[in-house]
C-alpha cells in the first residue's frame, strides 16, 4: 500500500539518516515504513520498547496505538482492524505468543493479513524473563492447532529488524496470512547503527482486492481477493470451515479438504518466492564442514567460521533470514558436497531438525540456553572438532 | 389461502441461509426478530453496520443470518475484535452479540475493559443462564443449586449479576429486559445503537432443550411465562431488600449517563500529533 501523506510527512523527516538505537526500537520505525495503521499490545519484557516508541511515534504517522488488557485482545484486534483495509501489528515475547496461538489460527483461517512480532525469551514458562533464547521456532510453526502454514523471518542485526519490517508486512497482504518477525532478546535489546530507508526505494504491495461479487474465500486462484468492511458487500468472516463465499459448511468433507489445502499451499507453493538466505562460500569449493544458523546465533557463528578460515580451514556458512517456510532447496543444495553441517541454536536443536531432515550429510546441534548467547570460541571449538 | 409466506424483516436477512438452525422454543429467533424491527425502526442501512460474535447458539443470531458484515470471532472475544474495528472505522455501527458464557465467562475481562473505556460498541448479550450449543454446562450466569451436565449434583457457585457489573464498570447504557419484554427491549436497542459510548443490554432468554426441560421448564412459552412472573421494573425496586429480590430478575434501564468516548479520544491524539508533524515541517 502506498503510503498516504500522513505517513509521508512523518517518514521524510527520518529518511536516508542514520541513528543508534535498541533492535526493538528499529523494529518499530520499520513498522511505520512499512505503513502500519494500527497497533495494540501488552506489556512484555523484553518486547515492550517497541509498543512505547510506536505508542510515541505512530500517531505522528497518522496512526493508532493502544494497549489492551491482555495478548488474546491484542491479536484479536489487530484481526478485527485488518479487515477494515488496514496494515497491523502487535508485539510479544513467549508467554504472550502462548496466548495469542488460538487467535493467530483465526487469522490463518480466515486469510487475514497481520504481523506479529515475537521478541523470544528464554523458556519454557516465566522462565528467564530478561534473557535470549530461540526457543520458540517451532511453535512459530506448529504453535496453533490444526494443519496450517505461516511465514517466519528471523533477524540477526539491528538493521534487519527494521528492513524485515518492509518483508513481513508485503509478505502478510501477498499471501493474506499473520507473519511472525521471530525476534530474540538479544537482537532487540542490543544498540547498533541503523540506515532509515530512502522513501523512493520501498516498494508498495498492495493486497489483492476482489471486486463486489467476486468471492473472498476461494476461487482458482490460490490467494483470493479481500473485500473490507464498510464497503456493503455483507462480507461474512468466520474460523469455521467455510466456503468460497465465506459461509460455513462444517459437514462436506471436501470443503475443508479445498479450504485448507489451499491455505496451506499458498505459502507450500509459494516457497521459492518467500524463502530468502545469506549464503557465505568458501570460493574454493573444498569445503567439508559447513554451519548453519539464524538471528542473534548467526553473529558468533559467522566470527567462528572466519576465524576457522584464518586457520586455514574451509568451512561454508548459511544464514537462514526466512525461518518458515523452511529452506528446504536451500538446505539441500548447501549440504550437497558437505560431511557435516554444525547448527549453533539458543535452543536445545529445535530448527537442526528440519534441517536434518534435508540436508544430505550429517548435521550436529549446538545448543546453548540459559540466556547468553554463543561466544565465538565455543562454535570455533565445534568447528575444530567436526573438520 | 395460497402463496408464500415472507416475513416482514426478510429484507435484513441471508435469505439464503434460511431456515434458521435454532431450536423450538429457543429465545434467538426473537432476538433476531427484535433486532431486525430496532434495525428497521432506526432506518439505519446495513450496509453502514458490522456485526460481530463469538461461539454459542446466540453468537447465530446475527452472524450469519443478519444481512450485513459480519464476524464470527473465537470463544469469548468478540468484543475484542470489535474494538479493532471499531478504532478502524468509527463512522461504522460495531454490534456485538453474543451469550453468557461468551460475553461474562471466557469473554468477561474483554467485557468490564470495554466498559471501563466506554468504547463506542453496542454489546446484546443474551444471558440464557446456560452453555447451551455444549449440551447444557453450567455457566457464570446458572443460578445456585441447578443441576447442569457439569454440575450434576448442584451448582453450588453464585451467579453474576452482569448488568450491574457492565454499569459499575463503567458503561454509559446499561438496560436489561428479557424475551418477553420485546416492544420494550426494542427500544433499548435502539436507544443503545444510538448512544456514544459503550451500551450493553442483558437479554435473559430461553433455552428449553439444553436447560430448560433439566429444569421443569419444557417450553418456550414455560420461560416466558416465569419472565413476566418473575421480572419486576427497576423503578419499582427502590425500597425492596435484596431478600425480598431474590428470585426477580430486574428490568429497565439501569445507567445512561455521557462519558469521554475511547475511540473519538484515540483519534484525537492522533489529530493532535499529526497537526505538531505539520507545524515543525512548515518551520
Amino acid at each position: 500500500m502506498a503510503l498516504d501523506k500522513d505517513k509521508t510527512r512523518y517518514l521524510q523527516r527520518l529518511e536516508g539518516k542514520t541513528y543508534f538505537m535498541l533492535g526493538d526500537e528499529a523494529c518499530a520505525y520499520g513498522a511505520i515504513f512499512a505503513g502500519c495503521d494500527f497497533f495494540a499490545g501488552y506489556p512484555i519484557t523484553p518486547a515492550s520498547e517497541i509498543a512505547e516508541l510506536i505508542a510515541e511515534e505512530l500517531p505522528k504517522a497518522g496512526g493508532i496505538c493502544i494497549q489492551m488488557e491482555d495478548e488474546l485482545a491484542s491479536i484479536a484486534a489487530i484481526v478485527g482492524a485488518s479487515w477494515t483495509n488496514a496494515r497491523t501489528m502487535t508485539a510479544t515475547s513467549g508467554p504472550g505468543f502462548s496466548l495469542m496461538q488460538e487467535n493467530i489460527g483465526y487469522a490463518i483461517m480466515t486469510e487475514t493479513p497481520c504481523v506479529i512480532v515475537n521478541v523470544q525469551r528464554s523458556g519454557p514458562s516465566t522462565g528467564q524473563a530478561t534473557k535470549p533464547a530461540q526457543g520458540d521456532v517451532l511453535q512459530a510453526r506448529w504453535g496453533t492447532h490444526g494443519d496450517h502454514n505461516i511465514i517466519a523471518l528471523s533477524p540477526n542485526s539491528v538493521q534487519e529488524c527494521l528492513d524485515l519490517m518492509l518483508d513481513c508486512f508485503d509478505l502478510a497482504d501477498t499471501y493474506r496470512t499473520p507473519v511472525i518477525l521471530l525476534m530474540d532478546g538479544e537482537i532487540g535489546h542490543i544498540r547498533e547503527s541503523v540506515t532509515m530507508p530512502d522513501l523512493s526505494s520501498i516498494k508498495h504491495v498492495s493486497r489483492k482486492l476482489a471486486k463486489p461479487g467476486e468471492q473472498v474465500f476461494g476461487g482458482d486462484d490460490l490467494v483470493p481477493g479481500m473485500i473490507h468492511y464498510g464497503e456493503g458487500q455483507n462480507v461474512h468472516v468466520t474460523g469455521s470451515t467455510h466456503l468460497a463465499t465465506g459461509m460455513r459448511d462444517v459437514t462436506t468433507p471436501e470443503v475443508h479438504d479445498v479450504l485448507v489445502k489451499r491455505i496451506y499451499g499458498k505459502i507450500d507453493e509459494n516457497r521459492e518466492k518467500i524463502v530468502k538466505v545469506e549464503k557465505d562460500l568458501t570460493k574454493k569449493k573444498k569445503a567439508r564442514v559447513g554451519v548453519i544458523s539464524y538471528g542473534a546465533s548467526a553473529r558468533p557463528s559467522s566470527g567462528a567460521v572466519k576465524m576457522a578460515r584464518t586457520e586455514g580451514k574451509d568451512v561454508d556458512f548459511l544464514r537462514l533470514i526466512t525461518i518458515w517456510p523452511f529452506a528446504r532447496t536451500q538446505v539441500a543444495e548447501f549440504s550437497k558436497d558437505l560431511d557435516v553441517i554444525l547448527v549453533p541454536e539458543m535452543n536445545l536443536g529445535q530448527l537442526s531438525r528440519e534441517i536434518e531432515r534435508f540436508a544430505d550429510c550429517d548435521v550436529i546441534p549446538v545448543s546453548r540456553i540459559g540466556g547468553i548467547p554463543h561466544t565465538v570460541e565455543e562454535i570455533y571449538q565445534a568447528i575444530m572438532e567436526a573438520v | 389461502m395460497t402463496g408464500e409466506y415472507r416475513h416482514r424483516m426478510m429484507d435484513y436477512v441471508r435469505e439464503e441461509i434460511m431456515p434458521h438452525r435454532f431450536c423450538v422454543g429457543c429465545g434467538c429467533g426473537t432476538v433476531l426478530n427484535v433486532f431486525t424491527n430496532a434495525i428497521d425502526g432506526l432506518d439505519l442501512d446495513p450496509a453502514q453496520m458490522v456485526c460481530v460474535s463469538g461461539i454459542g447458539c446466540s453468537s447465530w443470531i446475527l452472524s450469519p443470518y443478519f444481512k450485513s458484515d459480519t464476524l464470527h470471532t473465537t470463544h469469548g472475544r468478540p468484543i475484542a475484535f470489535a474494538t479493532g474495528v471499531k478504532i478502524m472505522r468509527p463512522d461504522l455501527k460495531v454490534i456485538v452479540v453474543a451469550g453468557d458464557g461468551d460475553v461474562s465467562g471466557i469473554g468477561g475481562n474483554h467485557l468490564i475493559h470495554a466498559a471501563r473505556r466506554n468504547i463506542d460498541l453496542s454489546v446484546f448479550m443474551v444471558n440464557n443462564m446456560i452453555y447451551g450449543m455444549t449440551g447444557g454446562q453450567v455457566a457464570p450466569t446458572t443460578p445456585v443449586g441447578v443441576k447442569t451436565t457439569t454440575t450434576p449434583h448442584r451448582n453450588v457457585e453464585p451467579p453474576f449479576k452482569v448488568a450491574e457489573l457492565v454499569a459499575t464498570a463503567g458503561a454509559s447504557y446499561v438496560a436489561r429486559w428479557t424475551t418477553y419484554h420485546v416492544f420494550p427491549l426494542m427500544e433499548s436497542m435502539q436507544n443503545a445503537i444510538n448512544k456514544q459510548g459503550f451500551s450493553f443490554i442483558e437479554i435473559v432468554s430461553q433455552c428449553p432443550d439444553n436447560y430448560g426441560r433439566r429444569i421443569g421448564l419444557k417450553s418456550g412459552n414455560d420461560f416466558l411465562t416465569r419472565f413476566r412472573d418473575q421480572s419486576i421494573r427497576i423503578e419499582k425496586t427502590k425500597d425492596m431488600s435484596e431478600e425480598e429480590l431474590k428470585d426477580k430478575i430486574i428490568i429497565g434501564k439501569l445507567r445512561d449517563v455521557d462519558r469521554p468516548e475511547y475511540v473519538s479520544e484515540l483519534h484525537n491524539i492522533t489529530t493532535e500529533q499529526v497537526e505538531k508533524v505539520k507545524k515543525e515541517k512548515v518551520n
